[in-house]
């Protein structure tokens, strides 16, 4: 005990001292302070990293900063554009019909019968520096045939004392479009490149082939070299040019091109990573990222910190030009045309818990936040004029708020199956109308959603093309337009809609009982009855009797999956900047029950379905939006979904904070950020001053409380002392 | 003494067995591998043939007890059930469903679950055993009644407010620690203290008030009469006397947890950010990860009879009337 006490003091010591800085509470290791690091946070651990697999959003905030596809989004442009990252130039497009002559632009859609497209890509670009590169003087791979001896004091790859790098060629983008298919890899977008990538699904029949052979052959699974075996639909032209056939047209491909999926892997990176033993150690292309980004993961330990550094390798970029005059308001014009990245290490610490996130947010320890609705009041206040900005408290931090509509919508789907509520009947559509108006999206929008989100008024989310704005945007089922705004239809046209429907009143009139709906939703806590309650009342304003089914999330897919749900939320994220990636979610043969695509409403309508074959493969002209214009008006009408909203993204940033430009599409976005590191040093001083005096003060009182327990005691044993005596004397 | 001991790892065996079934049981009839393969797979464009690979590659494509297509004893060996927890019995954990090697993750995350977890219980046992022995020598006073008091608020309050509690004052208002993280090494040190004063804190007034009582049922037996009766202070009866013969109830509580130290604390290492195994054993429930569950429930049940066997050997060396036989 006495060891105890003597070593106390100096452990308390030794933990102030090792506090970062001068604050106590810095997170950070001292070395770090005022150097030019990024700080973020992260909840969930990444999956995947590989690009072949990674899908989620918090994977690509890592791989997009490591891969690099051929095209990207410039950064500042709205709409969203397209533009050249590793390739030269955009890609040159050759149609095709089934003899293989080359058709010319603007020929009739029907006669192509693939589509080439050819990619050139910048020499000179090289990769990180890893170890699958490092060879001996020999020129033989130095870890392409490891043994557990040399893997004995390995542990991570940075155990790997040799890295060396080579030129990006052509032949890297063709191996990573191969192994979309590969036999061990599982691609999400597998199934849908099969359909249009030229022999990829052949392709993945042959390797599998190939891995059972090699299996049975050698006894183990061993690396399965992809360049043995062409694939049709990707092949290198030379050096520094490949080509994509694909079958049709399918103008959506392009924005592929920009995701991860199809980004550089170089054969020796698989070729490294194959081998067993680095497996076992967890060492796989799925954890180490090999690109030729502007940054690469030095630490991966996706249960404390995930830290990606300079590349030193990076080819260069400059900031883009091309910026608003709104863009230069804000201060986002001022580094254009400088060497990107900006920032020299990105650290991403894993704190799964909103509140100690906000918590070391305001204290400067984060750059970033996004807002919890526990934290939204003390963050974002309403103006007058409905604009959002923020609170007095964060202003005086310094902290700005930077909004934008995500190209996102969450809705309430109706299942067209059901006998009730789905079909093409007039009183089934009619119900659907009538519900449509009854729920009061503005209201969710303000109660739920703290006003973060607009009301949809059809399946496309504004910015992207085909979204239509003002009066002619509006969903005139729903809605009118009133004083240069939509203003919801009255309840009493809802409720007209429902007698039309056979339920005047909530009352079937065939069978005179009250009309009863079920919606399906997943395991709620106590923080969404509310939610429930609301959406209750909505249906109660027209008399129907809304039953709410809660179940766990499995089984709530599982019914929606065999059509067993009756009314569901769900909600979508756009892939990409097109309408085709929102109304495919409408698209017949794309429904859940019997084909397993994304269509959770089971829509299945055949004038929708042929304009949306139409319209997926045109590009944006005045055509296509005439096309999209009666596809959406086809949806007002039939009502599959109550149209939701839209959320609108809110995200709170420091002053040190520059060149933020919210986007959702693209996700290679840290390379334009800039960090003003003295600036955060001093803010992060001032705002964390250790408060001594609580601690003062409960040493006080514990010694204060010890005088008289002191007291007691020695009274008590000076009493006990007595009582004994006592004792002693009455027994003599 | 030793060949209790190799008979009570016997008697572990059917338990081991018997908790493996049940949390089977209790994963699979919440969660098929088709949701398992899903859940892993992500929502977006998945395939019948993605989940059947998925499935096939993990082994998740077998029935989950039987196998009808299967001939003798091949129909229960053949099944998910068996080839899942045979290999367990020899620690072999395998692999999580994102790839990653469980025994690889639960040796490289066992230490700072300790970090916390061993400061709290040793800090914790001292704190605790010390004021429950103070309201002894004080009993029927004011400072026993006020520490009852104390003890019973203290019990009242949900750990989680003493987390956020903790973090707001000690953190956010007084910046005297971080408020969450890890570092290694001596860095560690900053963001143990919050943690570990809170879990003492937390862990007060149900442990105060136990052993109280463990001591107060001690001061009514005669040695205590005794001692008193050879004139000792009362300070050496507590010390002493009382404390050493209430040492048997004090490690029955106290060195069964001992093994369990390792598995780390669910709640406060989310809070914390510690990168421990309660942190690792959430982040399967919620990623539906049955290979990593099943892990550390096993880990769990094994560390606990190990703990229960730690706990007899014991007695034996504070109490040398008893024999283990």
């Amino acid at each position: 005990m006495k060891v105890l006490f003597k070593y106390l003091p100096a452990l308390f010591v030794v933990s102030l001292s090792a506090c970062g800085g001068d604050s106590w509470n810095d997170p950070y290791p001292t070395a770090d302070v005022d150097r030019n690091i990024l700080y973020s946070a992260f909840a969930e651990r990444p999956k995947h990293l590989d690009p072949v697999q990674s899908y989620s959003s918090n994977e690509i905030m890592f791989t997009a900063q490591v891969y690099e596809p051929p095209l990207q989004y410039h950064y500042l442009k709205r709409p969203y554009k397209l533009v050249p990252l590793s390739a030269t130039k955009m890609p040159v497009v050759q149609y095709v019909d089934k003899n293989g002559r080359r058709l010319t632009d603007g020929i009739d859609n029907e006669k192509i019968a693939y589509t080439i497209y050819e990619i050139s890509i910048k020499p000179g670009i090289r990769y990180q520096p890893h170890p699958a590169f490092a060879r001996n003087e020999q020129g033989k791979f130095l870890y392409h045939n490891l043994t557990a001896r040399d893997l004995a004091k390995v542990y991570k790859l940075n155990d790997f004392p040799h890295t060396d790098t080579r030129e990006l060629t052509a032949e890297d983008f063709v191996f990573e479009i191969k192994r979309l298919a590969h036999p061990r890899l599982h691609s999400p977008i597998f199934g849908l490149m099969s359909d249009y990538i030229v022999g990829l699904k052949e392709y993945s029949t042959t390797l599998k082939t190939a891995a059972k052979k090699q299996l049975r052959k050698q006894g183990k699974d061993t690396y399965l070299d992809l360049n043995n075996y062409a694939l049709e639909g990707a092949q290198v032209v030379d050096s520094h040019t490949y080509r994509i056939k694909i079958k049709g047209k399918y103008p959506q491909f392009m924005y592929w091109l920009a995701m991860p999926f199809f980004a550089p892997i170089p054969w020796e990176a698989e070729r490294f990573y194959t081998q067993q033993g680095l497996a076992e150690k967890n060492i796989t292309l799925d954890w180490y990222p090999v690109g030729t980004g502007p940054y690469m993961l030095t630490e991966n330990n996706p249960n404390l910190v995930m830290i990606l550094e300079k590349n030193p390798n990076f080819h260069g970029e400059t900031y883009p030009v091309g910026g608003t005059t709104e863009d230069m308001k804000k201060g986002l014009l001022a580094d254009v045309g400088r060497p990107l990245p900006f920032i020299s290490k990105l650290k991403f610490y894993r704190d799964k818990e909103s509140i100690p996130r906000w918590n070391k947010f305001l204290q400067g320890y984060y750059d970033a936040s996004g807002i919890g609705s526990d934290s939204f009041d003390q963050a974002v206040q309403i103006t007058g004029q409905g604009e959002a900005t923020v609170t007095e408290a964060m202003r005086v931090q310094g902290i700005r708020l930077e909004t934008a509509v995500a190209t996102s919508t969450y809705y309430m789907g109706f299942n067209m199956l059901d006998p009730i509520v789905g079909g093409f009947t007039d009183s089934a559509r009619r119900l659907r109308q009538a519900i449509s108006i009854a729920v009061d999206y503005e209201e969710y929008v303000s109660i739920f959603a703290n006003g973060r989100g607009i009301p949809a008024q059809g399946p496309i989310a504004p910015g992207i093309a085909g979204h239509r704005y003002g009066k002619e945007g509006i969903n005139t089922i729903v809605y009118d337009w009133e004083n240069e705004k939509p203003r919801r239809k009255p309840i009493e046209t809802a409720r007209a809609l429902l007698a039309e429907a056979g339920y005047p009143n909530g009352i079937n009139v065939k069978t005179s009982a009250p009309l009863v709906l079920y919606f399906d939703v997943t395991a709620r806590g106590a923080e969404d009855k509310s939610k429930l309650d609301w959406m209750r009342k909505q249906f109660q304003k027209l008399s129907i009797q809304l039953v709410v089914r809660s179940t766990d999330y499995n089984r709530f897919q599982d019914k929606i999956r065999k059509g067993n749900a009756q009314i569901f939320e769900w909600g979508w994220n756009a892939d990409y900047p097109d309408p085709e990636n929102f109304l495919f979610l409408l698209h017949g043969p794309q429904r859940k029950v019997g084909n397993d695509g994304e269509n959770a409403a089971n829509y299945d309508n055949p004038e929708y379905n042929d304009l949306f074959e139409e319209m997926k493969n045109m590009e944006d002209s005045p055509e296509r939006q005439k096309i999209i214009d009666r596809m959406v008006k086809i949806l007002r009408h039939d009502a599959p979904w109550l149209w939701g909203y839209h959320p609108k993204d809110y995200g709170l940033y420091h002053a040190w904070y520059k060149n933020v430009k919210p986007n959702r599409i693209s996700h290679n976005n840290m390379k334009y950020y800039r960090i003003d590191a003295n600036l955060r040093g001093k803010k992060r001083h001032n705002w964390n001053k250790p408060v001594l005096w609580p601690v003062v003060a409960c040493l006080i009182v514990l010694l204060v409380g010890l005088v008289p327990g002191v007291v007691a005691y020695r009274r008590k044993e000076r009493g006990i002392g007595v009582e004994n005596l006592r004792a002693q004397g009455k027994n003599a | 003494m030793l060949n209790y001991i190799i008979r009570r790892m016997f008697y572990a065996i059917p338990i081991l067995i018997g908790v493996n079934l049940i949390t089977f049981t209790l994963f699979f009839v919440v969660n098929t591998p088709d949701d398992m393969a899903r859940m892993q797979l992500g929502i977006k464009r998945v395939t019948p043939e993605a989940i059947a690979k998925w499935k096939q590659e993990r082994g998740y494509d077998k029935p989950l007890v039987f196998n009808s297509a299967e001939e003798g004893v091949q129909k229960f060996i053949r099944t998910i059930f068996f080839e899942k927890s045979a290999a367990m019995f020899a620690f072999n954990f395998g692999r999580a469903d994102d790839g990653r090697d469980i025994a690889h993750e639960i040796k490289t995350r066992m230490l700072p679950s300790l970090a916390i977890a061993l400061p709290v219980f040793l800090l914790g046992l001292v704190a605790y055993i010390t004021f429950a022995l103070v309201m002894v020598f004080f009993r029927a006073t004011y400072i026993d009644f006020w520490g009852v008091v104390l003890c019973v608020a203290l019990m009242s309050i949900s750990s989680l407010f003493y987390i956020i509690g903790g973090q707001f004052l000690i953190s956010k208002l007084w910046h005297l620690v971080p408020i969450s993280g890890f570092g290694s090494g001596l860095d560690a040190s900053k963001f143990l203290v919050l943690p570990v004063v809170i879990g003492v804190i937390s862990g007060a007034g149900a442990s105060t008030r136990w052993y109280r009582t463990i001591f107060l049922e001690e001061m009514g037996k005669d040695y205590v009469r005794t001692a008193r009766a050879k004139g000792l202070p009362e300070t050496i009866v507590l010390f002493r006397h009382v404390l050493r013969n209430a040492l048997i109830p004090v490690l029955t509580g106290a060195v069964v947890v001992i093994p369990l130290l390792f598995l780390g604390s669910l709640i406060a290492e989310s809070f914390f950010g510690i990168p421990g195994l309660g942190s690792y054993t959430i982040d399967a429930i919620n990623s539906q990860d049955f290979a990593v569950v099943r892990a550390m429930v096993f880990l769990g049940s094994f560390l606990y009879i190990i703990g229960l066997i730690l706990t007899d050997i014991s007695y034996t060396l504070v109490d040398p009337r008893i024999r283990l036989e």
